[in-house]
Parts: C-alpha cells; sequence; structure tokens
C-alpha cells in the first residue's frame, strides 16, 4: 500500500478520512499543493494523478493507492524549473503566488487534454484537433480562480509554453 | 472618531496653511524623482521562483512537533445564549486534546480596535471573545476542538452537544434605518458637510438627477484562508499568521496575554491574498489561548464557510446622489448622502461619500452618512472600501445627467473638473485625471461610441461602452521604521515588519533601496515578514508602498550622516553634510562637486569597520494634511448585453491611472488589473447573500460567492500618465486600491448605453435586464 508522490512512495494513511490533499500537507510536508476551500469550488488544490488533473480535496488518499502523484515540488526537473513555471514568471501570471501552484499544475495537464483533442464547451469543431487558443484556455482554466486578478498573465504563459511546445 | 478629532483635525490643516510648503515632508521634491534607475523598470518578482515552485511558506505550512489540529464551530442563530453545552462525548473523541469554550477560556480584555496612529491597535471587532454565553451575531465563534489530527478535530466538533435560548436580533436594512447613527466624523473627515443650498438649486435646475443606489455585502475571497501556526515557550509566543499587520498584531497580543513585547514573535512572510480581510479577528486569539492551555503548537485554518461567517467583508450600502447643473452643464448641486450597515463593535464606516467630496466643482454641496446597527458579522475595510461603492453610485449618476443632458460624459466630467479641493479649497499635489481620459479615450476608441443608447447590436448581442472616473485617497501611515546594514563589501539589508499579500513589496522595496543608496539590485536583500524586525505600520489604505519608502529614506539618511562622520577629516567629502551629497555607485558624491567622492568600501576600511547599521523612522505625513492628495483613473468599458437572456458580457476593459511615478511597470500592471477584475466581480457577480428572517449568510463559499473565473475576463489595458507627484516619496501614489474603484460604474454605463436600461442595484444580474 503505498501511493507514489513526486516518485517517492509514501504510505497510504490509516485514516480513510484523510484527503490527498492533507496528506500531502500534513503528512508528507509538500505543502505546495494549496487549501482554498476543500470543497472543490476553487481548484487551488490541483495536482496530477497518473498525469491527470484532479482535486486533491475531493479526492481521499486511500483513491490513490497504487497510483502517481505529481505535486508542482515535482513538476521542475530538478533545480530547472518546468517551462510552465518560468512562464508564469515571465508573464506576471500571480501576485501572492497562493493559487499559482494549483493553475500551473491545472495548465500542464489542461495543455495535453487540449492537444490529446479532448473538446471543450468553447470548441467548434468537436471530432478536429484541439487547437490552442485564449478562449479555449480560459474556459478550460475557470475551474481554478484567481483573486488577485493574473488572469491575463496566466492565459500569456500558457499561449507562451503551447507555442514553444509547437516549435 | 469624534467631535474633538474633527476639531484637531481643523486645527493642524489650518496651522500647515500658514507654513510655507519647504518646512514640510515633501515640500522639496524627492530627488529620486525623475532619475532613471532600478526605479521604474520591469523587474519580474523576486520571489517569483519560490511561488511557482511551490517553495513560499505561507501560515499553516509550518511544521512543528507535537502538532495539534483545531476546528471551530460557529454558531448557527443570529441573538441568544448558549443555554446548554455538553462538551463531554467530544472530549472522550479520539485523539481530542482541548474542548475550548467560554467556561474554560481565559479571561481576556477586548482587543483595541484598529487605529492609522496606534501601533498596538489592530483588532475589527470590539467584541469579547469566547467570554461569556452571548451569541452576539450569526457565525460567531463558540467553541475550538484541538486534536492530533485535522480529520479527528473535525469529527469531535460535530459531538459538541449546544443548546441555544434565541433572542430577537437585529437583521433588516429597512427597519434599521428608524434608528440609524450619524457618526461625527468618517475616518479624519468631518461626517455631514453642507455648502449653499443644495436642496434649492436641485429644483431650480434646468438638468437634474436623484436617485438611489444600492450595493450588496462583498467578501474579500483571498484564496488562502485564514489560517495560523502558533506555539508557547513558557511565556515566548510565536505566531505564524497570515496577515497584514504584523508589528501591530505582535503589540496587540502581547498586551493581550499580559506577556513581554520582546517574547512575542509574528511571522507572516506570504500572505496568500488579502484585500481587507487579513488582520486580526477571533481566530488568532481562541487559537494562541488553545495552544497555551494544551502546551502544544496548534494548527488552525478556518473553513471557507467560517471566513465568510466570522471574517467581516464589505458591507451593503443604499446611497443617494442627486446631481443638477445649469445650462452651460456646469453643476450647482453635488449631493451624496446614504446609509451604511456598521455595528457599533465594527471599526470601517465605508466611506463611500468621501471621493465625492473631492471629485467635481459645484455651487452647492451636501454630504452625510448614517451608520445602520444590526447583529452581524462586523463589516470591515475590503479593497477600495468606500470608493468602491460609492464611485459606482456618483460614476453612475454622472453618466445619467449626461445623457439626460446630451453631453458626452467624459466632457461633463471636464466642464465641472476642480482647480483645487472642491470643499477645502486645499491645492492638490498633482492631478491628472483629464489626461487620463484624454489617453484612455484615444486608445479605446471612445470616438466609436454611439451616444443612443441600444443602437448597436449583432445578432441576439446589444453592445454598449461606459466611462467613469476612480479615486482613492493618498494615505502614507504616521508611523514605521526601516534599518540599513552596509557592508564593506557593498551589499546591504534594508529591514522592516512589512507585508506582502502579493503587491511586490520586496521587489519594488529593493529596486527603491538600489536607486537610494547607490548600489546595484543584486547588491541588495530586503527582509521582511517577521515583529523582530524594525515595526512597518500594517499594509492597508494602499499606504504601505509610500510608509516604507519614507522610511528607506529616512534610513538612508542616516546612514549617510554617519559614513560622512566616518569618513574623516582626509576624506574627499570632509566638511560636507548628509544633504550635500548623494549614493551613487557605493560611493558619496558631493552634489556640488561630483569631483568630491569617496566609496562606502573605503569609508568602512579607514574607519576599520567591517559593517555600519542604522535605523530610522519616516517624517511625519504632514503633506496629507498640506495637500489635496488622490490617485485617480479614467476606466472604459465596452459591454455586451443578450437581448435574449439578460446576460451580461464584458468584452473590452481599460484604465488609464493617474497614480504618480509607476515604481514597477510589470508588477504594477498586474496590480491595476487585479483591482479592476474585482469591479468586474463587483458590478456582475459578487453578493453576499444576507437571510434577512435568520441573520445568516446564504453562500458561504466560493461555489456561491461568484467571483469572476478565467472566462470571465477579457484582456485588460493598462496605461499611465506617469506623472510624479511632487508631494511624496518617489512621487509615488497608492495603487492597490484605485484599480477597483471606477469599474463598476463604468460597466454599468456600458450597459445602459448597450441597452437603454439603467440598473441602480449591484450586481447588475441578468434577471435587472430581461
Amino acid at each position: 500500500m503505498a501511493i507514489s508522490v513526486n516518485g517517492t512512495d509514501i504510505p497510504v494513511p490509516d485514516d480513510p478520512r484523510v484527503s490527498l490533499l492533507d496528506l500531502l500537507r500534513e503528512r508528507a510536508h509538500l505543502t505546495g499543493t494549496k487549501v482554498g476551500c476543500n470543497q472543490g469550488a476553487c481548484g487551488a488544490c490541483t495536482v496530477l494523478l497518473d498525469g491527470e488533473r484532479v482535486l486533491s480535496c475531493l479526492t481521499l488518499a486511500v483513491q490513490a493507492d497504487g497510483r502517481s502523484v505529481t505535486t508542482i515540488e515535482g513538476l521542475g526537473d530538478g533545480a530547472a524549473l518546468h517551462p510552465m513555471q518560468q512562464a508564469f514568471i515571465d508573464h506576471d501570471g500571480f501576485q501572492c503566488g497562493y493559487c499559482t501552484p494549483g493553475q500551473i499544475c491545472a495548465a500542464v495537464a489542461m495543455l495535453r487534454e487540449l492537444q490529446g483533442g479532448v473538446p471543450s464547451y468553447v470548441t467548434a469543431d468537436l471530432a478536429g484537433q484541439g487547437t490552442v487558443t485564449a478562449e479555449e484556455i480560459r474556459e478550460r482554466m475557470s475551474g481554478n480562480l484567481c483573486r488577485c486578478g493574473a488572469h491575463n498573465g496566466i492565459v500569456e504563459a500558457i499561449l507562451q509554453v503551447a507555442k514553444e511546445q509547437a516549435a | 472618531m469624534s467631535r474633538v478629532q474633527n476639531a484637531v483635525i481643523g486645527s493642524v490643516k489650518t496651522v500647515l496653511g500658514w507654513m510655507p510648503e519647504r518646512w514640510l515632508p515633501g515640500g522639496t521634491p524627492d530627488p529620486l524623482i525623475g532619475r532613471h534607475g532600478e526605479v521604474g523598470r520591469q523587474a519580474s518578482r523576486l520571489d517569483g521562483p519560490q511561488k511557482v515552485q511551490g517553495k513560499a511558506r505561507f501560515a499553516a505550512e509550518v511544521a512543528m512537533e507535537g502538532m495539534c489540529y483545531a476546528t471551530l464551530i460557529n454558531s448557527p442563530i443570529t441573538r441568544g445564549r448558549i443555554a446548554r453545552l455538553d462538551t463531554a462525548a467530544a472530549e472522550a473523541a479520539p485523539g481530542v486534546v482541548l474542548v475550548l469554550t467560554h467556561r474554560n477560556m481565559p479571561r481576556l480584555e477586548i482587543v483595541p480596535v484598529m487605529s492609522i496612529s496606534n501601533m498596538g491597535a489592530v483588532g475589527n471587532s470590539a467584541l469579547p471573545i469566547l467570554q461569556d454565553d452571548q451569541i452576539r451575531y450569526n457565525g460567531q465563534v463558540i467553541a475550538l476542538v484541538l486534536a492530533e489530527t485535522q480529520e479527528q478535530a473535525d469529527h469531535a466538533a460535530t459531538l459538541v452537544e449546544i443548546g441555544y435560548e434565541q433572542a430577537p436580533a437585529r437583521t433588516r436594512f429597512e427597519e434599521a434605518k428608524a434608528n440609524a447613527r450619524t457618526p461625527a466624523s468618517i475616518l479624519t473627515e468631518k461626517n455631514q458637510v453642507s455648502v449653499g443650498d443644495a436642496p434649492r438649486e436641485l429644483q431650480q435646475a434646468p438638468y437634474s438627477v436623484d436617485n438611489l443606489y444600492r450595493t450588496p455585502g462583498h467578501n474579500h475571497a483571498a484564496i488562502e484562508l485564514h489560517a495560523v501556526t502558533t506555539a508557547w515557550d513558557g511565556d515566548a509566543l510565536t505566531l505564524h499568521d497570515a496577515t497584514q499587520a504584523i508589528a501591530p498584531t505582535a503589540n496587540a497580543l502581547a498586551k493581550l496575554f499580559g506577556v513581554r513585547r520582546e517574547g512575542v514573535r509574528v511571522l507572516s512572510p506570504f500572505v496568500g491574498g488579502g484585500f481587507g480581510g487579513k488582520a486580526f479577528w477571533d481566530h488568532q486569539v481562541v487559537a494562541i489561548a488553545a495552544a497555551r492551555i494544551a502546551a502544544r503548537p496548534v494548527r488552525l485554518m478556518l473553513s471557507r464557510e467560517a471566513v465568510c461567517r466570522m471574517i467581516g467583508g464589505r458591507t451593503p450600502t443604499e446611497q443617494r446622489v442627486a446631481l443638477a447643473a445649469d445650462a452651460a452643464g456646469k453643476f450647482t448641486a453635488v449631493v451624496h448622502t446614504g446609509f451604511s450597515v456598521m455595528p457599533t463593535y465594527a471599526v470601517c464606516p465605508e466611506q463611500y461619500s468621501l471621493g465625492s467630496r473631492a471629485a467635481y466643482r459645484s455651487k452647492t454641496y451636501q454630504f452625510g452618512q448614517r451608520h445602520l446597527d444590526l447583529d452581524v458579522v462586523p463589516n470591515t475595510y475590503m479593497r477600495g472600501p468606500g470608493e468602491s461603492v460609492g464611485s459606482f453610485a456618483m460614476e453612475s449618476a454622472v453618466d445619467e445627467l449626461a445623457h439626460q443632458m446630451g453631453i458626452d460624459p467624459i466632457e461633463l466630467r471636464r466642464r465641472n473638473e476642480p482647480e483645487t479641493h472642491p470643499l477645502s479649497g486645499t491645492a492638490f499635489s498633482q492631478r491628472g485625471v483629464l489626461e487620463a481620459y484624454r489617453m484612455g479615450a484615444e486608445r479605446f476608441g471612445w470616438d466609436q461610441r454611439s451616444a443612443a443608447p441600444g443602437t448597436r447590436r449583432e445578432g441576439e448581442w446589444l453592445t454598449g461602452m461606459g466611462c467613469a472616473t476612480g479615486s482613492f485617497p493618498y494615505v502614507r501611515m504616521p508611523a514605521g521604521a526601516v534599518r540599513i546594514h552596509l557592508t564593506q563589501g557593498g551589499q546591504a539589508t534594508v529591514s522592516c515588519s512589512a507585508q506582502d499579500m502579493g503587491m511586490g513589496t520586496s521587489t519594488v522595496q529593493s529596486q527603491h533601496a538600489a536607486d537610494r543608496l547607490g548600489l546595484p539590485l543584486e547588491a541588495i536583500t530586503f527582509e521582511m515578514g517577521d515583529s523582530d524586525l524594525p515595526p512597518a505600520p500594517m499594509a492597508g489604505g494602499s499606504a504601505q508602498t509610500v510608509s516604507i519608502a519614507a522610511a528607506i529614506a529616512a534610513a538612508a539618511d542616516k546612514l549617510t550622516g554617519e559614513l560622512l562622520r566616518m569618513a574623516g577629516n582626509a576624506s574627499p567629502v570632509a566638511g560636507l553634510r548628509a544633504g550635500e551629497v548623494r549614493l551613487v555607485g557605493g560611493e558619496l558624491v558631493s552634489l556640488e562637486d561630483p569631483a568630491r567622492r569617496d566609496s562606502f568600501h573605503a569609508i568602512l576600511s579607514r574607519a576599520g569597520r567591517e559593517t555600519v547599521t542604522v535605523t530610522a523612522s519616516a517624517s511625519a505625513p504632514l503633506e496629507m494634511l498640506k495637500f489635496a492628495m488622490q490617485s485617480m483613473s479614467a476606466i472604459f468599458c465596452e459591454a455586451r448585453v443578450s437581448a435574449v437572456t439578460g446576460e451580461v458580457r464584458v468584452t473590452r476593459l481599460l484604465g488609464s491611472f493617474d497614480c504618480g511615478t509607476i515604481l514597477n511597470p510589470k508588477t504594477a500592471a498586474s496590480q491595476f488589473r487585479g483591482g479592476m477584475i474585482m469591479g468586474l466581480g463587483m458590478a456582475l457577480t459578487e453578493e453576499t447573500l444576507f437571510d434577512e428572517r435568520s441573520g445568516r449568510i446564504m453562500n458561504a463559499s466560493l461555489a456561491d460567492y461568484h467571483i469572476p473565473a478565467h472566462l470571465d475576463v477579457p484582456d485588460i489595458e493598462v496605461i499611465w500618465t506617469g506623472i510624479p507627484d511632487p508631494r511624496s516619496p518617489l512621487g509615488a501614489r497608492g495603487i492597490g486600491e484605485v484599480g477597483i474603484t471606477g469599474v463598476a460604474a463604468a460597466i454599468a454605463n456600458a450597459v445602459f448605453n448597450a441597452t437603454g436600461k439603467r440598473v441602480r442595484d449591484l450586481p447588475l444580474t441578468l434577471d435587472k435586464l430581461l
């Protein structure tokens, strides 16, 4: 019984009430994953579970048993920043920095979804290849709230990363 | 605030009026104004790498040995008393360490409520905290449950049995009007002001508008929940807090718990959004008390529901704005009065009429605010307190009058632009709002606006444009110190207990210190977020940047004097005084004869010193009294409204700001945008839904209180005049609050232009447009 968090196995907690969020923050001391509401409304606790974005506050730790979790701490390559992290700095895609890890994790997974052809509410051609546009990003990132108002910078940062990936 | 205060401030202003300007700080413009250096450069946030990697450590993220976790129980009734309380089952539950109620809470005094002149007064509420069985508002904390894990604490909290005896509560806005209070002053301004006979002018004028505007309660909704991690070691207290008021919190806690101030340490290096909401509330006190009784470290993070119900937000208002104009479009009456909720135990008067007093020239004026006393969580300051909602009313009214007169709304504002402060006649330090309008109109394409409402339609969408003025007064806090520690190697550490909720405090002050000390940015370390550092005032009123800047300037002057003293008689700068040199390139350089110079390194070496340290306090902020000083903006909006559903979408938003020197264009643009986006939320979706029958907030969650999400936010353009204010440190004025002001009015005015429908009740939800 173990959960692989950023490549390191950590034991599944005895108490089945423990959320993946609390496991990460309080037991693994990986506090980069944030808590903004504990009820799935804000997206601050977004992490990648087997590469897909999930709200760790609504995920029980036991549900992650045997699976792989990537948090903001595990996104970069050692000391180097992940391109999305660098793009957020370049475009000032944050102020207080609290929703930021969730935004970045969501952004990384969201681009994969979009590029993998998963349509959204604003996708015109449901069968087509996903096209990265500001409108698509806004729709797909709307589950990650930001109160400082860094929305424009976040969208620009994601567009930059998408452009770099395409190049 | 009292009549005595009105008299004192009035006489200080009178005396200052007699004094020559050069006697006052700011009388001689800051020599850094206009100098090209680090200030004004697009620096990325210095704490960016920490934040994007999740390494920035927030209050609830500090690990401690033996930590236990707390949950609060909040009152589900509004007024009454706890008649029955049984904690036995909770105390017997697995892992429970302590159940804290009014029965076993230590007896504590009331925390002095916040004030800008008293660094020990920080409370948001004048109510006792867990001191008796009385319930005074819905959401009041009535118990804390402490356990080994959060899950155990949360479960045990459900086992506390509480019976209530309910009493009648005051919860209805309309009913409370009969007993409205009329305070003598609003913050530092006299409340009721009448000049001339405004009612008569309203009756006689060829053009007039006279309407009521309503704004609901708003929630700060910072994404980080209020949280503390706290521990006692004997009589020494450590509090990791999410706070905008570090030094005042430490001062207040020492007094409250009867321990030495030196033994209290409050740390808050990062705050996950504040907007006025992260100051001193009940949760810090109950957590600290629990930690003392349990003799264990305690972590308490409020639930989102608790944040909504026990941390006050912006209060609801009902405002009357009446304007009259003569045939030439000159105002003959400006009236702004109204009601807002402010319980006697709250601190924020929601000063919605203050901005209007400095806005327009008129023949007559009438201003005054009345407070309603309800049994609710104490309201408090929230971004753009007063002006945010006040500008909605006033700037909607200006638009209504312009429409009635058939004049362009910018032109109507231009015709009534005051040359000096409309009421006091005080000179403006600098005022470029008309220039902001000119720049904004050109950039936005205002000339494309159709003056006739409801005439632009594409498919189901009606499109319109609107504009409005935003403003917020300049504030510099009357306290605050900074320490500068300079090494022989030319590294400087600048320290004070400043706060950063995302404004970029450390980045901008590092840029400033580099220029002030004549050192490269890399040589500067800015320390903050710790009450052991020299005390900075609280971060509020858009005042922190200039307050700290003034303290850094004072400390740099002192450092200069110290270096000149150490330089000795053989130095090329011997005999010069602090005012006769400037610091540049790691040297003291004579202003008169730049060939006379001596380096920090040489001076310290000769003196046999590795380092030099100075601490100094900022000068008193007398420029605020001598001059009328405001940050201002011209906001432009293009909105479309569905003729089928009434849905409003803001398609374009532009802010043109006049806020003095912009210290860091990158972070400043973000802060302006952030304010404007909060204004967008205020205009379209944000509303604390209050059940007047029960006194309970109905939408205490981020699922039900709707802040703008990505899809709601268009690309927002931000420009500025950049004209330095000759009376302020660095020529800067505040930029944190002004962004939200004017935005709701600009949007409402655009909606009117699109549809011909005037909505005077925020938010502009679709039901009001069908």
